[in-house]
């Protein structure tokens, strides 16, 4: 018996799609960011009160993802700015492949920013590099607040954790400081920002972050600044 | 259910050193699966299972090595393993330390029987 060994990632193929899109979104200055969370945390929410404020100037794309149904990029679409669905027809998570496949006829020399909303699961998600800057995970107060621990891989690999439905604190049994310490557990000194969507609160702290990305990006890039 | 991904795309890799070593027989395949890559070696194991049936690989075994989570700390150089998430450093007590392994999703070997 022979034993050879084998050099490299199991995933090498999305990861080499993956290098791809973050080669093109640094040369023309792009900032992409990989939404992530559970069915229902917020993702779409957050992604029409981060639309709705931008100008029509701002040059920004949103792809989403799901398993079936158009119904987010509707909701998106109405803000003016290009949104394409990506309908995984069942598979639980988003690969560069699609992204790629999804982004075939966009230019990324015509985008700033480009939302990837991800298909609602904190786990799959997790293992598919999309070529994106960060993953942002989005979390509710309607989950359970030692989610950072059942879910570390997530976790771990995001940058940023927006912590979404804060009015809703009053009527949930949600520790917000174990949550967060839970999060920092996982994730050593973990960004966290406290949203509620709903009523826009703390919503301007996520608007921030943004900007600091995109400026970051921008002067990265080859990109002009907005 | 991402672990039917995985199994493919390992299936696959296994398949183009098949088709590079004629005379030669696959007989197991390893990999390194850190706790938090987000993958449950179970479903993997199962997944691929299902996959090698029926193949011209089959009976192919798969070898699942799981990788603790590792962190090593500026401050004092340590390296240590993490368990229940106490990332501080035990040596000197530095909060800040590095995750340095513990997300592989990794090819590890193949063991094959050569004529």
């Amino acid at each position: 018996m022979n034993r050879i060994p084998l050099q490299g990632k199991i995933l090498k193929e999305n990861d080499r799609i993956a290098a791809e899109l973050r080669d093109g979104f640094a040369a023309s200055g792009t900032l992409c960011l990989n939404l992530i969370s559970s069915p229902g945390a917020g993702k779409t929410s957050l992604l029409e009160r981060t639309l709705e404020a931008f100008g029509p100037r701002q040059r920004v794309g949103v792809l989403t993802g799901d398993i079936q149904t158009d119904n987010d990029a509707v909701r998106l679409a109405r803000f003016g700015f290009p949104v394409r669905q990506i309908t995984t027809g069942g598979t639980c998570h988003l690969d560069a492949r699609m992204v790629k496949q999804a982004l075939a006829d966009w230019r990324f020399s015509e985008l700033d920013l480009l939302l990837i909303e991800n298909v609602g699961n904190l786990v799959c998600p997790a293992s598919y590099d999309l070529g994106e800057a960060a993953k942002v995970v989005v979390m509710s107060v309607t989950e359970g607040d030692d989610k950072p621990l059942k879910y570390p891989a997530i976790f771990h690999k995001a940058e940023l954790l927006v912590l979404n439905k804060m009015d809703l604190l009053p009527y949930v049994p949600f520790d917000v400081a174990r949550a967060c310490a839970n999060a920092r557990r996982v994730h050593p000194g973990m960004e966290i920002l406290e949203v509620s969507c709903t009523t826009g609160a703390g919503v301007e702290g996520w608007q921030q972050w943004l900007a600091q990305r995109r400026q970051a990006s921008c002067r990265e890039g080859a990109g002009s600044p907005v | 259910m991402h672990e039917l991904a995985i199994a493919d795309s390992v299936l696959k890799v296994v398949e183009a050193e098949a088709a590079r070593r004629p005379d030669a027989r696959i007989v197991k395949v390893g990999l390194r699966v850190g706790e938090l890559a987000g993958v449950d070696p179970d479903a993997l194991s199962f997944s691929f299972e299902v996959l090698v049936r029926g193949t011209k690989l089959e009976p192919l075994l798969l070898e699942i090595e799981r990788c603790p989570r590792r962190h090593h700390c500026r401050l004092c150089g340590c390296t240590f393993a993490v368990a229940d998430f106490e990332a501080a450093c035990p040596e000197c007590g530095a909060a800040q330390t590095q995750c340095i392994a513990g997300d592989e999703l990794e090819l590890a070997y193949l063991e094959v029987e050569e004529p």
